[in-house]
């Protein structure tokens, strides 16, 4: 793997000007470099590489995500700074495994690399949540986890984000969920208007205590002399 | 776009007399609140884009007096729910409608707020009278800013046939304190499925 300079860092002068790719076909496409360096550096917690339409994908071990994608993140030649995605994929062949991915990108080089954990049906869904690694991952995950019910272990507050938190009825992205839904109408509607329109947010998300520090200083002085916040 | 039946008008003989002076004062306070109707927009979806091209000048909803769009639910005669309504929202809407001062009215524009429309799903409420109490539908998906206007005509017409001695369009809806829902649950279960019973399909016909 020869290293190479980050294509933005040091102005215009010695970085290429990207090129939008043409006529990029299905297969064998030239892979992300990425892809090799994951597996000199991590062997056989690399599953397999697949390059569809020019983008990469890599099967990982699970046991070992967080460290991966740790190293992905901090590494100086790979620098994936950016998650944009966090989800999952059920297939209808009831043997074929759930996959968990995540989208990476790395702003200072241009690339993008695409992560797949598969979790095999009927053993407990967990995998490691990124979020000590991405802070952005917390509701992605939070999203994931609502849909499919994977959980996200090590994630600070995983719980329900488009549902409401008293949803009791299973996770709607899974196949053997219902498309209407596992209760009558009237039995929906009756626990929909039994939530309070206010219980929305946690007291974490309600409170400013842990920016105090942040917030300006004549705020911080009126908070002091006990004027109230929101409602 | 039918009109949901009103309770017959109670006889107000008895009580003190419908005279010459009490249908006049009818027909003077109809004329004016179905002149001066303040709506309250909850616009969830493309029908609020439709419901603003209503408002706007070529189509000038204040030609109706309905140009002062009442945002707080207190200040507001009618309740125009444009677009589809989530479960999440059930409650809130709830609340907004409660929130609003008799008189009141309630339209219902498009197919997602009359029906659920397409969205047959685990996710969004079969028709908005199943949380709320709905004078007029306006059909359309979304409808023409001349369908939305259609049912506000509607709506004037339904308005101008009241009488002030009639209590029972001033009462509050009380949901039932069981259910907590203001039609019964056999009722919504039926309005809510005109296709039959499909709650055991699965998308992946396992």
């Amino acid at each position: 793997m020869t290293s190479s300079p980050p294509v933005v860092r040091g102005g215009g002068a010695t970085a290429a000007a990207p090129v939008t790719p043409h006529n990029v076909p299905r297969e064998g496409a030239p892979a992300n470099p990425t892809a090799a360096a994951l597996r000199g550096k991590f062997g056989d917690a690399i599953r397999r590489v697949e390059v569809i339409w020019g983008e990469t994908t890599v099967y990982v071990a699970r046991e070992q995500l967080l460290e991966i994608v740790r190293w992905l993140h901090d590494d100086p030649e790979q620098q994936y700074d950016y998650l944009s995605d966090v989800t999952a994929v059920e297939f209808r062949d009831p043997e074929r495994p759930l996959e968990v991915v995540w989208h990476l990108r790395s702003l200072p080089r241009r690339r993008f690399l695409r992560l797949k954990v598969e979790l095999a049906k009927g053993a407990p869904l967990e995998v490691q949540s990124v979020w000590p690694v991405y802070r952005g991952a917390d509701w992605l995950e939070r999203e994931c986890y609502d849909m499919f019910g994977i959980r996200f272990t090590g994630h600070p507050d995983l719980r329900r984000i488009l549902m409401w938190e008293q949803y009791r009825e299973g996770f709607p992205l899974r196949k053997d969920f219902p498309l209407r839904g596992r209760f009558s109408r009237a039995e929906q509607l009756r626990q929909a208007l039994a939530a309070n329109p206010e219980a929305r947010y946690s007291m974490e998300e309600l409170s400013i205590a842990d920016a105090f520090e942040d917030l300006p200083d004549d705020m911080r002085q009126r908070l002091r002399a006990g004027e109230r916040t929101g409602e | 776009m039918g009109l949901s039946p009103r309770p017959e008008p109670r006889s107000v003989e008895a009580t003190g007399g419908e005279n010459w002076v009490t249908t006049r004062l009818d027909s003077l306070v109809n004329w004016a609140r179905k002149n001066s109707l303040w709506p309250m927009p909850f616009g969830t979806a493309c029908c609020a884009i439709e419901f603003m091209a209503t408002a706007a000048s070529k189509y000038d909803l204040a030609r109706f007096g309905m140009e002062r769009m009442s945002f707080s639910p207190r200040q507001a005669d009618v309740l125009i729910c444009a677009g589809r309504v989530p479960f999440k929202l059930a409650p809130v809407l709830r609340r907004i409608w409660q929130q609003m001062p008799q008189p009141k009215w309630c339209i219902s524009m498009g197919a997602c707020a009359s029906s659920g429309g397409m969205f047959d799903n685990y996710a969004v409420v079969q028709g908005i009278d199943t949380i709320i109490p709905v004078d007029v539908y306006v059909p359309g998906c979304p409808p023409r800013p001349e369908g939305l206007m259609y049912g506000v005509l509607l709506l004037q017409e339904k308005v101008k046939q009241e009488h002030m001695g009639d209590e029972a369009i001033r009462r509050e809806m009380e949901p039932d304190p069981k259910s907590g829902l203001y039609i019964p649950p056999a009722a919504i279960d039926e309005l809510s499925e005109p296709f039959g019973n499909s709650v055991h399909q699965t998308r992946s016909g396992l």
